[in-house]
């Protein structure tokens, strides 16, 4: 079984959450990247375990410049048997969608797994944009993948609840919260991640279907107002005659 | 010219989400002078409820089969529909379904798309949150036709007495490759997501045997029930009920969070939320810091003083 697995760069969840450049730019003084911990504790690992257990091959693949070998290598140190980034850099889901999907029509494989979403962007888009390109079947938000020879059941989100699914390879999926348990990586882990291949390949000509224009931070909180332990009935009536929320 | 808002629906009726973002396309349309046009996609008996809300136009395809969910099929119908209203903005809402759904039909139109809008786009500009909520960010979509999910929640509703007319859409319906064997629903409790107000508790309810109290003041608010990460790794709570950055995101009008500390992925997770009230006995607790009301007190003494002042404001 050949699966890939999507991993980008985010920022660590502490973050100090700052803008440069007139707002235009993530100030990334100071910050520690990560991989993204969808893609990494859920996508990677569940990817691992099914290598484990059913052989096969654990791609990771990432689209972006040579600032994000760091955290491919943190990839292969917890267990992936190669990596690939397309040299590019990245703002536009649909942009790295395409770089994706490229590169999956030309090297087949038997699923695509990513992360639900990136915890900067927050766009949960990559994924569902793969499918559609490769016509392939998207389960998303999924919290539980087992394979039986190319069938595999799902479970995924949904309104209030969870529904499992079957579909059968190729297919993609993103993943969520349940699906496996985050992996430290161990010193053999970390000293073969130095040789194992990563290799950097050209992107495709494509352009980006959205730009980032400006950020900006939500207004400040004008403070916390504080009611009495012994007045608990202040604080429903506040809420229900200020804050008008009861 | 139309902008075009796919409503979804679970078990039958359509979901507030749905409704919301029947809403914020319906706003855009009048603003853009294009008609509101709203598709949906299996059974759901409540499609008139949409004329209040701003749509015009409804195109229904009433077929059983979709109401089990497959993004790819419902990507393929909502491109048909595209063509035929020659629609040149379609609206999703930021949920489980426009999630999967969006991205699949905006490869499918090599169109520019917008996740967990905030705010009505200006010109082509349109508002999202970025970082878990912690900033947002403002983002050009450069192509012709422009696809927008927007986050539940986060837009001010504005309803009528509008009426809608509905139109059966005879469309192709391809096959389907997903199968659903099972739905586990925990169909009484209220959704996290949708519900207006949150009660939360974390670690500072010592056990899974406290939670009762926790669980009758939401049923005195009509208000569904969260947790902190440890909360549901320990095994006090389901897992569903686990807010935060690695959790799901809400935002209510009103998130109560009793004994819990505020941790930076906490907040990243609920910071979104209206009103927060925090109850902690801990002064320093950082969640103080992002909170509109608060008591510092303990969880075991305030939380039945506050089911008793709800319970008499509801008498
Ligand atoms: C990568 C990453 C992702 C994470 N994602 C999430 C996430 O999505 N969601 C999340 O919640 N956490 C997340 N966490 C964990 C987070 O950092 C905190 O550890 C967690 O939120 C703390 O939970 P808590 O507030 O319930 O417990 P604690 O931090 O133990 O806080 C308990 C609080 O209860 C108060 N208390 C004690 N007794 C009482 C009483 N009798 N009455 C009232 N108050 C009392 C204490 O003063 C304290 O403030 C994540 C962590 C990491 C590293
Ligand atoms: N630059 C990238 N390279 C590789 N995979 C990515 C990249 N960006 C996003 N992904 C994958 O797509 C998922 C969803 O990302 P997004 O749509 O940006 O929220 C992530 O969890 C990753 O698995």
């Amino acid at each position: 079984m050949k699966i890939i697995v999507c991993i980008s760069k985010a920022p660590d969840t502490t973050s100090k959450i700052a803008f440069a450049d007139g707002n235009s730019k993530f100030d990334e003084n100071g910050v520690q990247f990560i991989v993204n911990p969808y893609d990494e504790w859920y996508a990677l690992v569940r990817a691992l375990e099914l290598k484990e257990a059913n052989g096969g091959s654990v791609t990771v693949l990432n689209v972006g410049d040579a600032s994000n070998d760091a955290i491919i290598r943190k990839a292969l140190a917890i267990g992936a048997d190669d990596a690939v980034r397309i040299d590019a850099p990245t703002q536009d889901a649909l942009f790295v969608a395409k770089q994706i999907a490229n590169y999956v029509k030309e090297n087949n494989a038997d699923m695509v797994l990513l992360g639900k979403e990136t915890i900067d962007y927050n766009g949960s888009q990559v994924g569902g944009m793969i499918a559609a390109i490769l016509d392939m079947p998207y389960v998303s938000l999924a919290s539980k993948l087992d394979m039986n020879g190319t069938t595999a059941t799902i479970e995924r989100e949904i309104e209030g609840g969870v529904e499992v699914v079957e579909t059968s390879t190729p297919f993609v999926l993103s993943a969520a919260k349940g699906m496996a348990e985050a992996r430290i990586p161990n010193m053999r882990g970390i000293m073969a991640a130095r040789t194992k291949p990563l290799n950097v390949v050209a992107a495709i000509d494509a352009t980006n279907a959205t730009e980032i224009k400006s950020f900006s931070l939500p207004p400040a909180k004008t403070g916390c107002k504080y009611v009495d332990a012994d007045n608990v009935e202040q604080l429903i009536d506040l809420l229900h005659n200020e804050a008008k929320a009861i | 010219m139309s902008v075009l808002i796919y409503t979804d629906s679970a078990d039958g009726t359509l979901t507030k989400n749905a409704f919301e973002a029947a809403n914020y396309g319906a706003l855009l349309a009048k603003k853009e002078g294009k008609t509101a046009t709203a598709i949906v996609l299996g059974e759901a008996s409540d499609i008139d409820k949409l004329g209040a809300y701003g749509i015009t136009k409804v195109l229904h395809v009433n077929d059983a089969a979709l109401n089990n969910f497959d993004p790819q099929r419902n990507a393929a119908i909502i491109a048909q529909a595209v063509t035929k209203e020659n629609a040149t903005t379609i609206i999703f809402p930021h949920d489980y379904s426009g999630k999967a759904t969006a991205p699949m039909l905006a490869a499918k139109l090599d169109a520019g798309l917008v996740t967990g809008a905030v705010a009505l786009p200006e010109g082509n500009t349109v508002r999202k949150t970025v970082f878990s909520g912690k900033a947002f960010a403002d983002v050009e979509i450069k192509t012709a036709i422009k696809i927008i999910s927007v986050l539940p929640n986060s837009v001010d509703k504005e309803t009528g007495e509008g009426s809608v007319t509905v139109e059966k859409f005879a469309c192709e319906i391809p096959a389907t490759r997903l199968t659903v064997k099972e739905v586990k629903k925990a169909s009484t409790e209220l959704s996290l997501t949708e519900a207006d107000i949150v009660v939360s508790a974390g670690r500072g309810l010592k056990g899974p045997e406290n939670w009762g109290m926790i669980e009758e003041l939401a049923t005195e608010l009509g208000a569904a029930t969260a947790c902190s990460r440890p909360v549901a790794d320990i095994g006090w709570r389901p897992h569903h009920e686990h807010v935060g950055q690695t959790g799901i995101a809400i935002r209510p009008n009103l998130y109560i969070a009793v004994g819990i500390s505020g941790a930076i992925q906490h907040l990243a997770g609920v910071n979104g939320s209206k009103t927060i009230v925090v109850i902690n006995t801990d002064p320093e607790a950082p969640f103080f810091k992002a909170a509109d009301y608060g008591i510092v007190g303990d969880a075991f003494e305030v939380v039945p003083k506050m089911i008793a002042a709800v319970k008499k404001l509801k008498g």
